[in-house]
């Protein structure tokens, strides 16, 4: 279970690939599933153009949701792993936002517990989005579906 | 440096925008849940939808507080 909150940027596939090596001798054979989301910053929300976005969190509160939210997910289905990592700061058009990664035996866990996640997160987690439009800056007001 | 006597209280994105500044430090002394905490630090109402962390748990308007927590307010969130 690994959260990360932070500024630089990141690419997510290098990250699972990296994280999935690092685990390669404990891990070899004890998964079957894989279930990946990525969220990256659109040019578009809410009817208008994006051109760039900041992000605020809660530090400290931020992490201990997501650590509570990893566990929940790994009390309710039977997982090997997760990974989690969010950016905040300054973000460009393009950039991956957030990754969130679970490893398990079966792909029904995987699914589940992968969209749990990003689920909680988008309406619970402790950030802020402030995008860039051609009207100013703005605060988003709510996270829609 | 936080004092035994003393109630954090910090605001966050649009909240802490409309009230020009991030962090308040009151004093804990009858003050007994994050409503009175609020009545404290602001004279409006607090704004509709507005969320409220107590010890970086959410928490609720009634939810105790004690001298040495942190009380955090904050817009609904939008992450991800």
């Amino acid at each position: 279970m690994t959260i990360r909150i932070q500024k630089e940027g990141f690419d997510p596939w290098r990250e699972l690939a990296a994280y999935q090596e690092t685990h390669s001798i404990d891990w070899a054979g004890r998964y079957g599933a894989t279930a990946v989301f990525v969220g990256s910053l659109r040019d578009f929300n809410q009817g208008q153009a994006v051109s760039s976005m900041a992000l605020e969190h809660y530090p400290g509160m931020t992490e201990g949701y997501l650590e509570k939210i990893s566990a929940e997910a790994c009390t309710r289905w039977e997982l090997l792993d997760t990974l989690v990592i969010h950016r905040y700061g300054p973000l460009s058009l393009g950039d991956p936002i957030v990754l969130v990664a679970v490893w398990s035996a079966h792909r029904d866990a995987a699914f589940a517990a992968c969209r749990y996640l990003i689920d909680e997160l988008k309406t619970r987690a402790p950030f802020w989005k402030q995008e860039t439009t051609p009207g100013g800056v703005r605060w988003v007001e709510e996270n829609k579906t | 440096m936080a004092s035994m006597n003393v109630i954090t209280v910090r605001y966050f994105a649009s909240l802490r925008e409309h009230l020009g500044r991030s962090e308040d430090q009151v004093e804990a002394a009858g003050l007994r849940c994050v409503a009175d905490v609020w009545r404290r630090v602001s004279a409006e109402s607090l704004p509709a939808n507005t969320l409220v962390a107590v010890n970086q748990e959410y928490a609720s308007l009634a939810s105790v507080v004690r001298a040495g927590d942190e009380i955090a307010f904050f817009p609904p969130v939008t992450g991800g």
